[in-house]
């Protein structure tokens, strides 16, 4: 973990509003897990705190990561702006990331949580098939983005909420309606769909990984900002809530209650 | 060139250090930045038993500010002691322990368990405007703030800095009861309590509704209640508020800071206390002062 200037080496447009950026820095690409992210911070002083952004990918031989993005706002516009050569500062990698488990996997992202799942795609097909690994995305319409990318390691299901392209509905119906076999849920999304994945995997008795969000300002677990509920007393609060920056963004989800 | 500046018999090796709750107690950012170089690590404010704190979202970013209503959630005192002095207490910088309560007793228990640790200073938190009880309701009451600081001051072994709020009318009749309570020094500005409404949600930012506002935002009122209160008392002042760089830092000393704390910087670099304290330090040296103490109140009048 460390903050640095990194430089932009690459960028496309692949849907409206949703932006990929690749971004070199070595030892971050090195070190890098899937479902950590970065604190991207913005070059204009009048927005003082990091954005969060997880990890799409990353390729360790040439030393870049990749985040994809939706502007959402003024610091994911001022973001959008930024071109290949320029300088970004950047903290990271942040947070835990997934576990990665034995048995047959089943990835779910939904809208702006699509993009960790593909880097998390690409590391558990070092161990499991294609036949092994499903994939459900959630798009709010046609404008797809990363879909395509993840063909080569599992096969994909798509849902869309206007029904335009696959299934017309959530993520959750897509995994029922197709009766996907998974023996370990990893997920990313929405706090409604998160909670969709909750009870299904609870009830399906499936373990979930899932990773939340929360506003941020230290991003490494100081400040205290950025808790969810936990069943438990967590060891290092030591009450009912743990940092999402550091103790997560991912977490299994009988720790954690979602409010 | 010497950068020490001394607050009540302790001496700091420079003038520059973390804000309460904005730096943890320093494990975090000991990944990021060296402790050493610090004048003092203060840490979050700690209460007698473990705080839940407030519901998210506890911040929001404003127009070169922040608001953040964290609600003071903390560990309680045991594991405080037990694991967090331990690991400060490890680094060659002296270690301030903000504590806070929901009423006098609480205070007091929090202060007396600190009685044997080592701890340099203890900062009392006078000033929290998100909790509902104690904190801020001590702060805006001259009467109430002389009142605790005398209790407090009764059973402390370590020197006392009551922490003042903005939130009051007049800085310097708070800095005056602090002093008449017995404060060995006082340290301010805490938040100023402020509020923000997401307009296409309709809805409050923060969970609280209101939160306190800190950031480059505030730096102006900070500086003018420095320099207000460090003209009222004799005890020394720790300024702060919306300090990002050593020319901010400077501009508190000049108004009459003995010492600075650096908080809502840290978010945006984390290794802002010790560029701060290296570039007073260069500063300094350009000048051609030998003590740092020379720039204490130092604007011209
Ligand atoms: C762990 C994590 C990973 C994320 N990964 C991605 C990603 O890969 N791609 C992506 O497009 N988005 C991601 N997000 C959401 C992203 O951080 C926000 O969309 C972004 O911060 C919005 O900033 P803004 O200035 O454009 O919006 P504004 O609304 O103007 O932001 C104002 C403030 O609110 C904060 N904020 C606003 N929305 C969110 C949010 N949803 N989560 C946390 N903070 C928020 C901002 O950081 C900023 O401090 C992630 C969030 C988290 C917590
Ligand atoms: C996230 C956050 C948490 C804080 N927690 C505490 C606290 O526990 N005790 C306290 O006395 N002050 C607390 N403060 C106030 C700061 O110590 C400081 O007085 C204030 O933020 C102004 O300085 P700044 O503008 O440099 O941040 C907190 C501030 C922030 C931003
Ligand atoms: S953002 Fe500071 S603790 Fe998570």
């Amino acid at each position: 973990m460390k903050k640095t200037n990194v430089i932009v080496t690459g960028k496309s447009y692949l849907a409206p509003g949703i932006i990929s950026l690749w971004i070199k820095e070595e030892e971050m690409a090195k070190e890098a897990k899937p479902g950590q992210f970065l604190s991207i911070y913005c070059r204009d002083k009048s927005r003082l705190l990091p954005r969060p952004i997880s990890i799409c990918d990353v390729d360790p031989e040439n030393g870049v990561l990749r985040v994809v993005f939706r502007i959402a706002g003024a610091g994911t516009e001022e973001l959008s702006k930024a071109a290949i050569g320029d300088l970004l500062s950047v903290l990271g990698p942040l947070g835990n990331g997934y576990d990665l488990r034995e048995g047959c996997a089943l990835l779910i992202g939904g809208g702006i949580g699509i993009p960790p799942m593909l880097f998390l795609a690409k590391e558990l097909s070092k161990e499991l098939t294609k036949e092994q690994m499903t994939v459900v995305l959630g798009y709010r319409d046609q404008n797809l983005f990363l879909a395509k990318e993840f063909e080569a390691f599992a096969e994909v299901v798509i849902a869309t909420d206007d029904g335009s392209v696959g299934i017309h509905g959530t993520v959750i119906d897509a995994v029922v309606s197709n009766e996907i076999f998974a023996e370990q849920v990893y997920a990313c999304g929405p706090t409604p769909m998160l909670r969709g994945v909750k009870t299904f995997a609870e009830k399906a008795k499936i373990p979930a990984q899932i990773s939340l969000e929360e506003h941020m300002a230290c991003g490494i677990g100081a400040c205290l900002a950025c808790v969810c509920q936990s069943n438990e007393v967590d060891t290092h609060t030591n009450v009912k809530n743990k940092r999402i920056c550091k103790d997560g963004p991912v977490f299994d989800s009988e720790e954690v209650i979602l409010a | 060139m010497n950068m020490k500046v001394t607050i009540a018999g302790v001496e700091l090796k420079n003038p520059v250090m973390t804000a309460s709750g904005t730096f943890g107690s320093g494990a975090e950012y000991a990944q990021l930045t060296d402790l050493n170089k610090l004048g003092a690590v203060v840490t979050k404010g700690v209460a007698n038993v473990p705080w839940p704190g407030n519901a998210t979202p506890r911040i929001a970013e404003t127009y070169g500010g922040m608001l953040n209503a964290i609600g003071l959630q903390n560990p309680g005192i045991d594991l405080f002691v037990k694991r967090d002095l331990p690991f400060l207490r490890q680094f060659d910088t002296k270690v301030i322990v903000n504590v806070c309560g929901h009423t006098t007793e609480e205070y007091l228990e929090v202060v007396e368990r600190l009685a044997g640790e080592p701890a340099d200073l203890l900062e009392i938190n006078i000033s929290c405007p998100n909790v509902k009880e104690g904190g801020i309701a001590f702060g805006q009451d001259p009467k109430a703030v002389e009142a605790i600081t005398r209790e407090v001051k009764r059973v402390a072994k370590q020197p006392i800095i009551m922490k003042l709020s903005p939130n009051v009318t007049d800085i310097t009749v708070m800095a005056k009861a602090a002093e008449a309570g017995g404060a060995d020094a006082i340290s301010l500005i805490n938040t100023l309590t402020g509020m923000k409404i997401d307009i296409h949600k309709r809805s409050f930012a923060l969970a609280n509704k209101t939160g306190g506002l800190s950031g480059p935002a505030i730096k102006p009122i900070a500086v003018r209640m420095v320099y207000q209160a460090s003209h009222a008392v004799q005890i020394p002042v720790i300024g702060m508020g919306g300090i990002m760089t050593w020319e901010d830092a400077c501009e508190f000393m000049l108004a009459g800071a003995t010492a600075v704390s650096v908080g809502t910087a840290n978010f945006v670099n984390p290794n802002a206390a010790v560029e701060i304290a290296e570039g007073l330090e260069q500063y300094a040296k350009e000048l051609g002062i030998s003590e740092i103490r020379e720039l204490i109140g130092a604007v011209k009048e």
